[in-house]
C-alpha cells in the first residue's frame, strides 16, 4: 500500500502535469506565455470564492470561472495578435497579465482573504468522505483517479494538435506571419484558437488545485512566481515530446520537494531563485528539456547503426 | 474584368510609393509588371496581394472588391504570391510547407490527405524533390515559392522577381516555367520583374511603372520601342 506521502506526489505530478502539457500547447509553437498563473488563479479563486460566499457548487462555478478566463485570455491575446506583439514583447504582456491577476487577488482581502488565502468551507462534516456536490474528497485515491483522467485528457488533446495541421500553421506562423498569411492562414484566429485550448487547460489545473489542497493563495495559484515555474517545469523537462512537460513537472515537484527539506523556509523565495538559474542553463546546455535530451541519446546509436 | 486596378494609390508618409496606378488583367493572360528598382512593382504588387493597404483607388478580382482585405482572405478569393526574395518556412519540410498552403489556400474544404496529394502535384509540377528546406539553393527556393503559391489553387498568380539571383539558364527556365503552369494549370499570372530581356519572350502585354506612375503598357514589341521605357531603363542593363 502506498503512504499518503507518495499518493500526494503523484496527485502533483499529474496535476502539474496536466498544466504544463497545457501551457506547452502555445510554448513549443512559438508563444511564450508568461501569464499562465493568471489562469490558474482565476480558475481557482473563482470556483472557491462562489462557493464561499455563494454558495455555489463548483460544478456550476467551474464553466463560470471557464468563461471568465476565456474572456480575460481574449482581451489579452486578441490584440496582441492583432498587432502582432510577438516574442518577448508577448512575454512582457502575459508577465503584466499573471501579475496583475495576483495583485488583484491579494488587493480584494475582503473577499478573498488576501495574501494569506483561502480555505473552502468544509462539506466533509462528521466522517463523510464523498461531497460530491462540493467537489470535495478526504480519499486521495479518489483525487488520484480524478487528476489522472485530466492528465489522460491533457495527453490526448496535445496529440489532437500535434497530429492536426493547425499545428503545422502555427509552426509556420511562428517563423513568419506574413508568410503564413499569405497562403490563406487566418494568423490570428489560429493562435486565438491555441491559446484558448492552453488557458482553459490551466484554468481547470487551478480548479482541481484547488479543490484537492482545500486551500487557495494569491502565490500559489497566481503571479510571477507561479508562471515562472509553469515556464522553467515545460522547458526542464521538454516541450517538445508528449511526456517531457510530465516529466518536468516531476523534477521541479522534486526539487521543490528537496529544498523545502534540505533548507525549510529559511530562504523564501529560494526555490524560484533556482527555477531561474537553472533555467538559463537549460536554455543553453539542454533546449530539448530532460526527456528530449535522453530521446536523443537513445535515438542517436540507433540511426549509426 | 478579370483583374481591374483603378487608381490605386500608396503613400509611406511624405513620399507616393505608388500614384493612381490603373490597368487591366484579362483571364489566361501573362502580365508582366516592370519598371526599374524603386519604381512601386513591389508595392503595387502588395496592395493586390493584402500585403498592404491602399491609401485610394481600387482593386476588383472576377467582379469582387479585394483591394484592402487582409492577405489571408485575398489567398481565398483566389490570389496567390510568391516573394521575391523566398520566405519558406524552414522549420517545416518541403513537402509540409507546400501542403498547408493546399489546406489553408483558396479552396479550404480539402482533407489533410487531399492537401498533401495536392502538394505532391505541385512539387512535380515546378520539379522539386521532398527534401527539407535546410540547404536548398537559391533557384530551389524560387521553385519552392512557386509550389507553395501553386498549392493554394490560385486563379491569379502573383510573381514577384522570380529571376533575381538566378544565372541566364536558370532565367530561361524560369520564364518557361511559367508559361507552363499557365498551359497546365490556366492559371493567369502578373510578373513583376525588372529585368526585361527573358520577361519580352513570355509576357502577352508589359506595365511599365517608373516612380509609382505607369508610363507605358502594350505588347512586349512596342513597348520595348517606346520612348518613355527606353530613357528609363537607358544605361542599365536590364535588356540583358
Amino acid at each position: 500500500m502506498i503512504g499518503n506521502y507518495p499518493l500526494h506526489l503523484m496527485i502533483l505530478v499529474l496535476l502539474w502535469g496536466y498544466i504544463y502539457t497545457g501551457w506547452s500547447l502555445m510554448g513549443r509553437l512559438g508563444m511564450v506565455s508568461f501569464g499562465h498563473g493568471a489562469f490558474m488563479g482565476i480558475g481557482a479563486y473563482t470556483v472557491v470564492m462562489l462557493w464561499n460566499h455563494f454558495g455555489l457548487s463548483p460544478w456550476l462555478g467551474a464553466p463560470a470561472a471557464l468563461a471568465l478566463t476565456a474572456a480575460v485570455a481574449l482581451v489579452i491575446a486578441y490584440p496582441c495578435f492583432r498587432f502582432k506583439i510577438v516574442g518577448h514583447y508577448f512575454a512582457l504582456v502575459t508577465l503584466a497579465l499573471s501579475e496583475v491577476t495576483r495583485l488583484v487577488i491579494t488587493a480584494m482581502r475582503d473577499v478573498t482573504g488576501g495574501s494569506l488565502g483561502a480555505t473552502p468551507n468544509g462539506a466533509l462534516t462528521e466522517g463523510r468522505s464523498v461531497a460530491i456536490g462540493a467537489l470535495q474528497f478526504s480519499d486521495k485515491w479518489v483525487w488520484l483517479a480524478i487528476i489522472f483522467a485530466f492528465w489522460l485528457l491533457g495527453l490526448w488533446v496535445w496529440r489532437l494538435v500535434d497530429r492536426g495541421m493547425g499545428r503545422l500553421a502555427l509552426q509556420a506562423i511562428s517563423e513568419d506571419e506574413e508568410a503564413a498569411a499569405s497562403i490563406g492562414i487566418h494568423v490570428t484566429r489560429a493562435k486565438l484558437q491555441v491559446t484558448l485550448v492552453s488557458a482553459l487547460m490551466t484554468c481547470t489545473g487551478g480548479i482541481l488545485y484547488a479543490q484537492y489542497q482545500l486551500y487557495v493563495n494569491p502565490d500559489t495559484v497566481s503571479g510571477i512566481a507561479i508562471s515562472l515555474q509553469m515556464v522553467f517545469g515545460v522547458i526542464a523537462g521538454g516541450m517538445f515530446v508528449m511526456l517531457g512537460p510530465t516529466v518536468g513537472a516531476a523534477f521541479t515537484l522534486l526539487l521543490a520537494e528537496g529544498l523545502r527539506l534540505a533548507f525549510g523556509n529559511k530562504y523564501p523565495a529560494l526555490d524560484t531563485t533556482i527555477y531561474g538559474a537553472m533555467l538559463v542553463l537549460f536554455i543553453i546546455f539542454m533546449p530539448k528539456g530532460i526527456l528530449g535530451a535522453l530521446l536523443d541519446l537513445v535515438r542517436r546509436p540507433r540511426r549509426a547503426s | 474584368m478579370f483583374l481591374q486596378v483603378s487608381k490605386l494609390t500608396k503613400r509611406f508618409g511624405g513620399f507616393t510609393a505608388v500614384s493612381d496606378v490603373s490597368f487591366e488583367v484579362a483571364e489566361g493572360e501573362i502580365l508582366g509588371l516592370i519598371g526599374p528598382n524603386g519604381s512601386g512593382k513591389s508595392t503595387t504588387f502588395n496592395l493586390i496581394a493584402g500585403a498592404l493597404k491602399p491609401d485610394a483607388g481600387s482593386v476588383r478580382f472576377r467582379g469582387d472588391e479585394v483591394g484592402g482585405l487582409p492577405a489571408y482572405r485575398v489567398a481565398h478569393a483566389g490570389i496567390g504570391r510568391t516573394y521575391q526574395i523566398p520566405r519558406p518556412f524552414k522549420k517545416l519540410s518541403l513537402l509540409e510547407n507546400v501542403a498547408l498552403a493546399a489546406f489553408y489556400g483558396a479552396n479550404s474544404r480539402l482533407s489533410r490527405e487531399k492537401a498533401f496529394e495536392l502538394a505532391k502535384d505541385s512539387l512535380k509540377l515546378v520539379g522539386l524533390q521532398e527534401t527539407k528546406v535546410e540547404g536548398l539553393g537559391a533557384s530551389a527556393l524560387k521553385k519552392l515559392e512557386l509550389a507553395r503559391a501553386l498549392a493554394t489553387q490560385p486563379k491569379l498568380l502573383l510573381a514577384d522577381e522570380s529571376l533575381g539571383g538566378l544565372d541566364h539558364a536558370e532565367m530561361d527556365g524560369a520564364a518557361d516555367m511559367l508559361a507552363r503552369i499557365r498551359a497546365e494549370r490556366g492559371v493567369t499570372i502578373v510578373w513583376v520583374e525588372h529585368i526585361m530581356g527573358v520577361l519580352m519572350r513570355v509576357v502577352d502585354r508589359c506595365v511599365v511603372l517608373d516612380h509609382g506612375v505607369v508610363i507605358a503598357q502594350g505588347k512586349p514589341a512596342d513597348v520595348a520601342k517606346d520612348a518613355k521605357v527606353i530613357e528609363v531603363y537607358l544605361g542599365t542593363d536590364a535588356f540583358a
